[in-house]
């Protein structure tokens, strides 16, 4: 258990760093000088050009400049967004609430779904499995924009069920969450599926069956714990795709949040502002992956008593 | 025999689309970018198979002619991932222990990046544009076989026939080309069809944000980015770019599990 803990904290604090060593390998290999990559296509004063120099130590060797860096990113200094005049912290932390709402939504939808879905299907006649995997192989196809676009096509402009513009509350909430769902709820289900067949063939839920217990009973209070594992360890994963998603369903919808900010600072060469993306989301992967570490401590209990 | 029925279509879709991005001249009569303001937002009639486009541009002809630079970037970012990650993981599996443990950790650290936002980070510094999309893709699935060729080699470098050829006194780099390449070649292949449909989807939607081709190219992501202010209006401007590139993926998808299947 030391050994996981340590191997962990190993493996995020080399995630962060690379983080930021690769927004900070970014930031000298586009082309131009490092000072207008940062000013990007706003203009500015003499004064605030001499103090980007100093706050970055522009002036110093490389090894230097990285260190000064390092040292800013790990007091949680993510710079400052010239084109948007406000701090690159600034800037994510506005943006962060809408993002969170979708995200937050998604994964409950997609883990209802897929539970229920996945609960449904094992080892049920074959034209039901049939059935949902050749759902699931047209969900991983669909593209998540275009998966967008015809929600908006057909439910907002010929149906006219939901707003078509950003609107706030559950309402402009449906149809991206619907768009951002399909893939991870499809992957999801087939994962879990798989993992309750085998559970399924297992003796302890023999035991279970022998002892009276219904079919459904078995699968909820015995199987689908075990169907839970893999789904967990898919979480890290969902949580990567879940922010690129976000960057076209945002735009596609007209919503606020970290994808419309991402998208506008890659268009407007706002390289500070990608770079603070990209940290924010690293720490959010290795924050995910220890939540992850203490679910599965909580799903299987021989994991703890190894503790 | 369901599953053969499967595996067929998808193959003759490929086959479609293949000679839609070799000669797309066969399947459609006039030029991509041929305007005709008086037919405008035209809905799918006889004429016009998908409609046109706000510029009076027949749809159909326009998601033919899409083919080649969509195929293109789905398959270009694959061959240079599967160069660089081949090279990445031999590097790591015959270099010793300390350059294993340098290569991995950078894969490792790759891998939990997400990936868009990887590729978005690459485009911010080489700008927009075909190439520069493909080598944002690259960079980021690159590390997946990284991974598989290392362990093919681990496994392959034990084997008997590697024995034999090493004490035979054939050079290492003839060991490699001659033994262990051929013999990871084929988890490779599976992997790398896989992950071609997932390279599109990928090279799609950064087009559709405006970050590959530019306009009037005729390429499928693109084609739906342009399209944004009608989709209101002209429904067949939001369907038909779409399905081709999900029945494109759909049917690599297919192929490739049936491939997987076959292998394992």
């Amino acid at each position: 258990m030391t050994k996981r803990i340590l191997t962990r904290l190993g493996t995020s604090v080399l995630v962060l760093w690379g983080a930021v060593t690769v927004s900070f390998t970014a930031l000298h290999l586009t082309p131009g000088n490092v000072v207008d990559v940062l000013i990007g296509s706003s203009i500015v004063t003499p004064e605030v050009r001499a103090q980007i120099i100093a706050d970055y130590g522009l002036d110093r060797p490389l090894p230097v400049q990285y260190a000064t860096y390092l040292g800013r990113v790990l007091r949680g200094d993510l710079g400052q967004s010239y084109q948007l005049h406000e701090s690159v912290a600034t800037a994510i932390g506005t943006q962060l609430g809408p993002s969170l709402q979708l995200a937050g939504a998604t994964l409950l939808v997609t883990v209802v779904v897929s539970t229920t879905l996945a609960l449904l299907t094992a080892r049920r006649r074959r034209w039901i499995r049939g059935l949902s995997s050749g759902l699931e192989l047209v969900g991983v196809s669909i593209p998540t924009f275009w998966a967008a676009i015809l929600l908006l096509t057909v439910f907002s402009f010929q149906l006219g069920w939901f707003p078509a513009v950003g609107a706030d509350g559950w309402s402009g909430l449906v149809l991206p969450v619907i768009a951002t769902s399909i893939p991870i709820t499809t992957m999801l289900t087939q994962l879990m599926r798989e993992s309750l067949e085998l559970t399924l063939e297992e003796p302890f839920v023999l035991t279970a069956r022998s002892r009276g217990m219904s079919d459904l009973g078995v699968r909820l209070r015995h199987a689908l714990r075990h169907a839970l594992v893999p789904a967990v360890t898919l979480l890290g994963w969902v949580v990567g795709l879940l922010v690129g998603s976000m960057v076209a369903v945002e735009q596609i919808f007209s919503r606020q949040g970290i994808g419309q900010l991402t998208l506008a600072a890659v268009t407007g060469k706002d390289l500070p502002v990608v770079m603070g993306v990209v940290l924010v989301t690293a720490v959010l992967y290795v924050v995910v992956n220890i939540v992850i570490d203490l679910l599965y401590l909580v799903i299987d209990p021989r994991l703890r008593s190894a503790a | 025999m369901r599953a053969r029925v499967g595996v067929g279509a998808a193959s003759a879709v490929l086959a479609l689309i293949t000679l839609a991005a070799l000669a797309p001249g066969l399947l459609t009569g006039g030029p991509p970018d041929q305007a005709d303001a008086l037919a405008a937002l035209e809905g799918p009639s006889a004429a016009h198979w998908f409609g046109t486009d706000a510029n009076g541009r027949d749809v159909f002809t326009r998601v033919v002619y899409g083919a080649a630079p969509s195929l293109l970037a789905g398959l270009g970012a694959t061959a240079l991932a599967v160069t660089v990650g081949t090279a990445l993981g031999l590097l790591a599996a015959l270099g010793g222990r300390v350059l294993d443990e340098v290569v991995m950790r950078l894969v490792e650290v790759v891998l939990a990046l997400p990936t868009l936002l990887l590729a978005l980070l690459v485009i911010t510094v080489t700008g927009p544009g075909t190439v520069n999309v493909i080598l944002a893709i690259a960079l980021y699935t690159a590390p997946s076989y990284a991974r598989l060729v290392r362990a093919q080699t681990m496994v392959i470098r034990r084997a008997g026939y590697v024995e034999a050829a090493t004490s035979l006194g054939l050079s290492q780099g003839r060991i490699i080309l001659r033994h262990v390449l051929p013999n990871a070649f084929e988890p490779l292949l599976v992997l790398a069809t896989i992950e071609v449909g997932i390279a599109l989807v990928a090279a799609a939607s950064l087009s559709y944000l405006g970050l590959g081709p530019q306009p009037p190219a005729p390429e499928w992501g693109a084609m739906l980015s342009g399209g944004r202010d009608y989709f209101s209006v002209a429904w067949w401007i939001a369907i038909f770019p779409g399905v081709a590139i999900t029945l494109t993926v759909l049917s690599i998808t297919v192929v490739g599990r049936h491939l997987q299947r076959r292998i394992s």
